[in-house]
């Protein structure tokens, strides 16, 4: 029962970067954000698991508040973000999808080859998880990085902290809860302050094209 | 109480007139007939205690200010004891002089000027007092920022906000200097105490590396070329006052600190020091004289002429390194008493004159040589006092100021004595060149009281030029009876500076001179040397008032007035009398290849001629726009990295990112 348990985590924990690699590939921005919804269920379920197996408690508090942050509040903001500014599509990227996804396998290799002595050292049932964790940071952050407008890239941000909550799910048995509520706070001011930069950005440039931000810059 | 609370009860005392300032804030009345004079009082209090404080024990005080480990160490030794002595002194004129000065309108008001200047005068006693690092760099700072928001005062116009700036730069890169310094000098034990630096012996080369900081740290205070720049700038910005009290106090901070560190905290002196200070004074006051005779702003004159001097204390100081080097003690203590005494009758005369231009900047409002003159007639009392200055500056006998450079001169006379056949060839040379600088300034002064006192108003308004109002007079009488005094009672003077050499050299020249009697001033021996102002005074007056008598005897009292010659013009203007260009001419022309000069001559059949001369500063686009180019291209580079892609500063931050984690990897 305990090893098929750990097992369901490893199978999260793949949800969780098969996720992050859909990410990259999707194009739609409403697909984006289901996949982010997505990306939040599996993350709520792991931590339920991991709960569960540890028998730490307050890890239950923490799937309460990441399914309530997670999979309810931000993907409903953010359907109403894109209602409004009546974005759907993301055509642009800077690089093609086939090579951002090759450049994507290369970072996940890194972040196993990263992760293999710090997961040595750790007593946790999950440690095998903390590549996968730190792979879908590194895959987030290289979304953010190749996205050319301003909404994938606040999904790309989003995503990249469910990578880091799940490193701190998998690595140890979760942060102390006032980091967590912390970090939950941030991340939910996080997404208003770029709601209110994306529809200014629009009112500015008459585009979510983030591009037109370089003429900010003084010669 | 001991003489140092008392003295921290009088800086107390200043503090607490500043803050009095800020409740009247706009009350002219208040700060300049109540406070000002309170804070002259307060110097004169100041220069007593520090006089008594010369002929005692040195006395150490710990103040609980600061932070919780680190409390303000204090000390009153005879050098400390010598500087508050002049800042009182000076000090007391100045504020005098301000109270007369002051008044609304100039930008920032009157009860904030107040808070400034006393913070500034407080801070200045309390970087003579200060007996640890911290302590020390605080006081430093507190002068450093209290002096730029009083030059800034008139912060309205462009110009002087950028002098401002320039004063704030260098200052800056000075107290790094010195930071570092004392870095070097705490020898790694952790503590800035200079009680801890004088007790560790350091090895030549960090000896070295002490001194040669500390030569850029101080000499950014003073003024020494190439750190000069902002001397010229900042003093025709700032207000008089606050010109005076910079140039004949706070300068000499910068030469009591190199003092400190040389001879003090430092341990050891060698030789190549002396080198040192001896090129740099040397290069200083031949700028610093060559170029204050080609200025036509009076003010730019006098800050040139400042330099100048601060050159000529640095050759003393180098001297006296030279000697003490090789263990010539007495001869050492000689060049060291001229150097103070230097310090004493700059400080009287070069205030004096500073805030003689500030009487007539008031009066008449015009800063520009080419627009005044003739003032004797209107103004008197500035113009009488002005002179004794001006003939202190000249280095005249019997006034204060040949006496300190009789001194210096007869410390390069010993020179021969030096065990060192390259320093009896190198030493020679910068004696000439300092009798060369004396002389120089003698034509300077010429130059600035012939101009603005002498002839004929260049302009019309002038002769509304309204006289100086009782308090400046005070001021400016206190000053110039200062100079007088200092000139005339040498022998006095010597015997307050005599525990300040004994306590840095453990020699002093006050035995010797004391030996040779009250009357005339002899530093090595009757036969060698001497000097006795009283006698040349009375001799100058006898023949004087012979010839006087002899005039009037033979007088035949047939007096005849007709028309001079007029070379065949007819109309003569005030404006053809020499004008401090053409009186400068003669220097610009020798010194030629000195000057970065550009000129604008008149066409023979211009109608309204106008003929223009912009003489800069060579150190500007030899040293400093090179680098603040330099700096601007440096920025460019860095700037390339800022494209204004949010893609690229997510890409550095990601590379990063991998970076550092394959830093913790492997």
């Amino acid at each position: 029962m305990e090893s098929l348990l750990a097992q369901t985590i490893n199978l999260f924990a793949v949800a969780l970067l098969v996720l992050a690699f859909a990410m990259i590939a999707q194009r739609r921005i409403l697909t984006l954000i289901h996949l982010y919804t997505l990306q939040g269920a599996a993350l709520v379920a792991a931590t339920l698991v991991v709960a569960h197996l540890t028998g730490q408690h307050h890890l239950y508090g923490s799937a309460i508040l990441t399914f309530v942050l997670k999979v309810v509040l931000i993907p409903v903001m953010l359907h109403r973000v894109i209602d409004r500014l009546n974005v759907r599509w993301d055509v642009e990227t800077l690089f093609n999808i086939p090579t951002t996804m090759l450049i994507g396998i290369v970072l996940v290799i890194v972040a196993f080859n990263l992760a293999a002595p710090i997961a040595s050292l750790s007593a946790s049932i999950a440690r095998g998880t903390l590549g996968i964790a730190l792979a879908c940071m590194l895959l987030s952050f290289l979304m953010m990085i190749v996205r050319a407008k301003a909404v994938p890239q606040v999904i790309g941000f989003l995503s990249m902290e469910n990578g880091l909550f799940f490193a701190a799910t998998a690595a140890t048995a979760g942060m102390p809860m006032i980091v967590e509520l912390g970090i939950a706070f941030d991340v939910l001011v996080g997404i208003l302050i770029l709601g209110v930069f994306m529809f200014q950005i629009r009112e500015q440039f008459d585009s979510l094209d983030i591009r037109h931000l370089e003429r900010l810059k003084e010669d | 109480m001991m003489l140092l609370d008392w003295l921290l009860v009088v800086i107390a005392g200043w503090l607490a007139l500043g803050v009095a300032g800020i409740p009247a804030l706009r009350n002219t009345g208040v700060v300049a007939r109540l406070l000002f004079p309170a804070g002259a009082f307060l110097a004169l209090v100041l220069a007593g205690l520090a006089l008594a404080a010369l002929f005692t024990e040195p006395q150490t005080a710990v103040l609980a200010l600061g932070l919780p480990t680190l409390p303000f160490h204090l000390r009153l030794d005879g050098l400390s004891a010598f500087f508050l002595l002049v800042i009182g002194a000076a000090g007391a004129g100045i504020s005098l002089f301000a109270a007369g000065y002051f008044r609304q309108g100039e930008g920032t008001p009157p009860g904030l000027m107040c808070l400034e200047y006393h913070l500034f005068l407080a801070s200045m006693a309390l970087v003579v007092l200060a007996d640890d690092a911290y302590a020390f760099m605080v006081a430093w700072e507190t002068m450093a920022l209290s002096s730029f928001f009083l030059v800034t005062a008139n912060h309205r116009v462009p110009a002087i906000r950028s002098a401002g700036f320039l004063y704030l730069l260098v200052a800056h890169v000075g107290a790094l200097a010195i930071l570092l310094t004392f870095g070097v000098l705490q020898a790694g034990t952790g503590d800035y105490t200079f009680a801890n630096m004088r007790a560790q012996s350091l090895s030549p080369l960090w000896a070295s590396v002490a001194f040669l900081l500390a030569t850029v740290g101080f000499g950014a205070k003073a003024g020494v070329l190439p750190l000069h720049v902002w001397l010229p700038e900042a003093h025709p910005a700032a207000p008089s006052p606050v010109s005076a009290l910079m140039s004949a106090v706070m300068l000499k901070t910068a030469i009591y600190g190199l003092l400190r560190v040389v001879f003090d905290l430092a341990g050891t002196q060698l030789w190549w020091w002396g080198v040192v200070l001896l090129g740099l004074g040397l290069a200083t006051a031949l700028f610093g004289v060559i170029y204050s005779a080609v200025q036509s702003d009076m003010k730019r004159l006098l800050a040139y002429s400042s330099i100048e001097n601060i050159g000529l204390l640095f050759v003393g100081m180098g001297l006296a390194v030279l000697f003490h080097a090789y263990a010539m003690s007495a001869l050492a203590a000689l060049a060291l008493t001229a150097t103070l005494f230097h310090v004493a009758s700059h400080a009287c005369f070069k205030s004096l004159l500073f805030l003689a231009t500030g009487s007539v900047l008031h009066a008449t409002g015009e800063r520009s040589l080419g627009k005044l003159g003739g003032l004797i007639r209107r103004m008197p009392w500035v113009a009488a006092l002005s002179l004794v200055g001006v003939l202190a500056s000249s280095g005249l006998p019997p006034f204060s100021g040949f006496v300190a450079e009789w001194l210096l001169l007869q410390s390069f006379l010993f020179t021969t004595g030096l065990p060192n056949s390259f320093l009896n060839m190198l030493v020679p040379v910068v004696a000439a060149a300092i009798a060369l600088v004396a002389a120089l300034a003698g034509y300077v002064m010429v130059k600035f009281y012939g101009v603005i006192f002498l002839g004929q108003p260049r302009e019309p308004h002038l002769a509304h030029a309204h006289p100086a109002s009782p308090l400046e007079r005070a001021g400016l009488v206190w000053l110039g009876a200062g100079c007088v005094l200092l000139g005339l009672f040498p022998v006095q003077v010597i015997g307050v500076i005599d525990p300040v050499t004994q306590v840095l050299l453990g020699a002093g020249v006050g035995e010797t001179v004391r030996a040779n009697g009250w009357l005339f001033l002899s530093p090595t021996s009757l036969g060698r040397a001497s000097y006795g102002p009283l006698v040349f005074l009375l001799v100058v007056a006898f023949a004087v008032a012979l010839t006087a008598w002899l005039v009037h005897r033979l007088y035949h009292g047939r007096l005849r007035r007709s028309a001079p010659w007029d070379c065949g013009f007819p109309a003569q203007t005030a404006r053809m009398q020499d004008s401090a260009e053409g009186f400068g001419q003669p220097i610009r022309e020798i010194f030629n290849p000195v000057f970065r000069m550009t000129r604008e001559l008149p066409t023979p059949f211009d109608a309204a001629p106008k003929y223009r001369v912009t003489i800069e500063d060579p150190f500007w686009h030899g040293l400093y726009l090179p680098v603040a180019r330099l700096t601007e291209r440096l920025a460019r580079l860095v700037g390339r990295l800022q494209q204004g892609r949010i893609a690229i500063y997510l890409l550095y931050s990601f590379l990063t990112l991998i970076v550092l984690l394959g830093v913790v990897r492997w």
